[in-house]
């Protein structure tokens, strides 16, 4: 019994004691799984942690993480049967490409609520302190640029936001600023910051004095021919949208005295390893062993989960490493853009003037003499990827006419071709088959970023070749672009040469010759796949002119005469499709011919109306704040 | 056993009664139809490019019911009894809406208490008048005038004159079998323009077009067109 009592009085005693203690005491624990604001920037490891997520949501539109958004203008083919809507849908919506949403303003407060405790922050080396610093600035000038290329004038907050439940919110309320002041916070932002960063070419993935400089040059520009092509439908009287056309100059100004500066700097250089111009234009994307041409990348790294799948999805079906790829068809618009190499523009030579096929011993043969840009962005049927060259061809062309063709990957067929009862194969390993998805239905597979690396195109494997965001082949033609709009042609000369040199282009445009479309087809050919033909297209307010809703035809693909012009209209996707000519005792025989074709995929022309220009404003924006305007023409 | 199998086919019979009931909301009932018009004659648009908006307050969020202008210039909307108020958003349609005194796209307040038919006046860039489509020795000619109505500060130029042609009744630049388009000096005298089309073959055969004149006026997106045409060849 009495042993009982002991028991009963220690159970007592151990817990009134326990119940003796504070509440704060036995509430307020640290948590052990999230670390405290205080402790973090304490240490420069853990802020690079939270640096390197604030680095992860920098914003991007079209990307090597998703493909099909090449898909979306003029540039690819989507040869992959859920994205043929691509190319089906009539006009592009007012909402598409938006960029206004909870997420984009949490990013905003985030980013400003890291910049507020890292000022407040005493116990971090200052150089430190203020590289963590610049290098928030500059994401959030990455993001306010995306937000006003995509949406125009949005509300300016760089102060962190909180609501305190008073039941009014009105103080969170802002209204949007003017177009032009947004485009001068990121360009005064990126001036402030540029020499808080390190000035080294090698630091690559994160911010750095020319990729600060980079990004300003790119926004004045950006700014500067919105001021210059704006017209009145374009405008809102309170300058949300719009800038004023005197404003034109002191942005080209400015965007070419910041690529001056990383040019002049002379850490940069263009991409030359390789003698031959069109691997040399491959590997500039590939290469991330000290290439000296990439100013700033999101990378990625094998054997973690910052790898990408690229190359699986646009590897070349016939020598695939699975059994998919070849999902993005480079457009025959595309294709004969690039020039040939005495600077003048034509189509890819199908028939002659007289309307009759022209005959190819060999199936590049086609392709000879062009921009080595072509090769190095396409893999051109009768080309190599990894050491394997491509099957590209359609079928059989007979004497008569007839075509003799497949429907799966290398089909062979018996007793088709005249004189000849055996089995052949009737189609390439890579089509082009219509409709067939993962065949090159256009004719072409994409190049540009698809990693020559064994096993990049393996599921387990998959592929880090990085995305470069801003690389110095850039800056030159912002700086010649720049040049140009001033009224400088023959500085305009000098950046755009070496770009065109290694490109094998090597008689040097004449100041005279350096034309507005000049440069607009420049930027075409050097960045095609870069995702930024969009916000060219944008800026330049050739978007409503060149994707017009307009059907096109094959009549626009044979001898065109106006491919240089920027106001060409490219509404559809083409392709072009080479045929084995199949005549014994003919001098062509097994010869090459090639057709233009639209693939019966595309049924509709692209159309972006004036009110694409701005992305619409989503409704539940608009009835969280009165303050808010709509953007014009939709 | 016998019995469950009773009581199963007792449930099924009362579920399906019950899925009989009535929905909670009757559906909208009241047409609201007419056409958009410039001096009594309706404004011709393409298909599903030009809409208007009716709003609607006290619904909890607000958001606007687009209503969609056929091609000849026709709409119509089922709609609940109520009060709405309708607004064209600023540069929609080949036309001018009012502004209130702010320089702000007007409403126009719209009762609907049962069926209503409306015509909604607008101000458009231009007029087509006397537009005239034949059919001439496998070719469409078409000839046309155009009188400019506003001709104050808004007043806009004329990018280019198009005729189209299409198998089906939809005609415009993107539904089409021939095109024929004037641009610059062509359009010099907007009291003379001739446009002619061959028609292509057409499979499977048909001996009929459908034919329209669009005008396209600068920095505006949506094209006026003339009726469309049916023309036996």
């Amino acid at each position: 019994m009495k042993k009982y009592i002991y028991a009963f009085a220690a159970i007592a005693c151990l817990s009134f004691a326990q119940s003796c203690k504070k509440d704060s005491e036995f509430l307020d624990k640290q948590p052990t799984s999230t670390l405290p604001i205080d402790a973090v920037w304490k240490d420069p490891n853990l802020v690079l942690t939270v640096v390197g997520d604030l680095y992860d949501r920098f914003p991007d539109f079209q990307r090597i993480e998703s493909w099909w958004l090449f898909a979306d203008f003029d540039e690819g083919f989507a040869s992959a049967s859920g994205d043929y809507f691509r190319h089906q849908n009539l006009e592009y919506g007012y909402d598409s490409w938006r960029y206004w949403d909870i997420n984009v303003y949490r990013l905003v407060n985030d980013l400003n609520l890291f910049i507020k405790r890292g000022q407040e922050a005493t116990a971090l080396k200052a150089e430190d302190r203020n590289r963590f610093l610049a290098e928030a600035r500059f994401i959030r000038a990455g993001v306010y640029f995306e937000m006003v290329k995509r949406m125009g004038g949005v509300p300016l907050i760089t102060v962190p936001l909180a609501y305190d439940y008073s039941g009014d919110p009105s103080y969170l309320q802002y209204p949007r600023s003017k177009e032009f002041e947004i485009y001068d916070f990121v360009i005064a932002e990126l001036e402030a910051i540029k020499t808080m960063l390190p000035d080294n070419a090698t630091v690559q993935s994160r911010a750095t004095k020319a990729a600060a400089l980079a990004m300003e040059s790119r926004a004045a520009l950006y700014a500067g021919s919105i001021a210059k092509y704006s017209n009145a439908q374009l405008t809102l009287p309170g300058g949300e949208v719009g800038i004023p056309a005197a404003m034109a100059n002191a942005y080209f100004t400015k965007a070419l005295n910041a690529a001056k500066e990383i040019i002049d700097g002379g850490k940069y250089s263009l991409y030359k390893k390789n003698p031959n111009l069109s691997d040399n234009f491959a590997a500039l994307f590939t290469d991330k062993g000290s290439n000296p041409e990439v100013i700033f990348a999101k990378d990625f790294k094998l054997k973690t989960n910052k790898v990408h799948g690229f190359t699986i999805d646009n590897q070349p079906r016939s020598s695939a490493e699975e059994a998919q790829g070849g999902r993005l068809n480079p457009s025959l618009n595309l294709v004969q853009s690039f020039e040939k190499l005495d600077n003048t523009y034509a189509s890819l030579a199908t028939v002659d003037g007289s309307g009759n096929p022209v005959y190819y011993t060999n199936i590049t043969d086609i392709f000879a003499d062009r921009d080595a840009r072509l090769a190095g962005t396409v893999i051109l049927p009768g080309t190599q990827f990894k050491g394997k060259t491509v099957d590209i061809w359609a079928g059989y062309q007979l004497a008569n006419g007839t075509i003799v063709t497949g429907d799966n990957f290398a089909q062979s067929k018996s007793n088709v071709l005249p004189g000849n009862p055996g089995s052949v194969q009737v189609v390439g390993g890579d089509g082009p088959v219509d409709g067939l998805e993962f065949s090159a239905q256009s004719g072409f597979y994409v190049r540009k970023y698809l990693d020559p690396a064994t096993g990049s195109g393996q599921i387990g494997t998959r592929s880090d070749v990085w995305w470069i965001r801003y690389r110095y082949a850039e800056v030159l033609l912002n700086a010649a672009e720049a040049a140009f709009e001033l009224g400088d042609a023959a500085t305009a000369a000098n950046y755009i040469k070496p770009v065109r040199d290694r490109a094998g282009l090597t008689t040097a445009l004449t100041p005279a010759q350096i034309t507005f479309d000049r440069i607009v087809h420049e930027r075409k050919v050097e960045f095609a796949f870069e995702g930024h033909q969009l916000w060219d297209m944008k800026r330049w307010r050739l978007a409503d002119k060149v994707w017009n809703g307009n059907n096109m035809s094959a009549a626009d693909f044979t001898n065109a005469s106006n491919i240089g012009s920027a106001t060409r209209t490219s509404t559809q996707v083409f392709g072009l499709w080479p045929y084995k000519y199949y005549n014994p005792g003919n001098t062509n025989h097994l010869k090459y011919i090639f057709k233009v074709i639209k693939p019966s995929r595309v049924t509709a022309a692209h159309r972006f109306r004036i009110g694409n220009y701005y992305s619409s404003i989503g409704q539940d924006v608009l009835n969280g704040n009165p303050k808010i305007i709509r953007n014009p023409n939709q | 056993m016998k019995n469950r199998f009773y009581f199963i086919i007792g449930a099924i019979i009362a579920v399906f009664f019950s899925s009989c009931k009535k929905d909670n909301y009757e559906a909208p009932a009241a047409d609201f139809t007419g056409r958009i018009v410039y001096k009594g004659e309706a404004i011709n648009v393409e298909y599903g490019q030009v809409n208007f908006e009716l709003w609607q307050s006290g619904f909890g969020n607000y958001s606007a019911l687009k209503v969609n202008v056929s091609q000849d210039g026709n709409y119509s909307a089922k709609l609940f009894d109520g009060d709405y108020k309708l607004v064209f958003s600023p540069n929609q349609g080949p036309f001018l809406w009012k502004k209130n005194a702010a320089g702000k796209q007007d409403t126009i307040v719209v009762n609907i208490s049962g069926s209503k038919a409306m015509d909604i006046q607008v101000i458009p860039y231009y007029m087509i008048r006397n537009a005239s489509l034949m059919a001439a020795s496998g070719k469409v000619n078409g000839s046309c005038k155009l009188e400019k109505i506003i001709t104050d500060a808004n007043a806009k130029d004329i990018e280019s004159v198009s005729l189209y042609i299409n198998k089906t009744q939809f005609v415009d630049g993107g539904n089409n079998i021939a095109i024929q388009q004037l641009t610059g000096t062509a359009i010099a005298d907007l009291n003379n323009l001739n446009m002619s089309v061959n028609i292509p073959a057409i499979v499977p055969a048909q001996n009929y077009v459908f034919a329209r004149i669009g005008v396209k006026i600068a920095v505006v997106d949506d094209l006026i067109f003339t009726p469309v045409t049916k023309i036996n060849f």
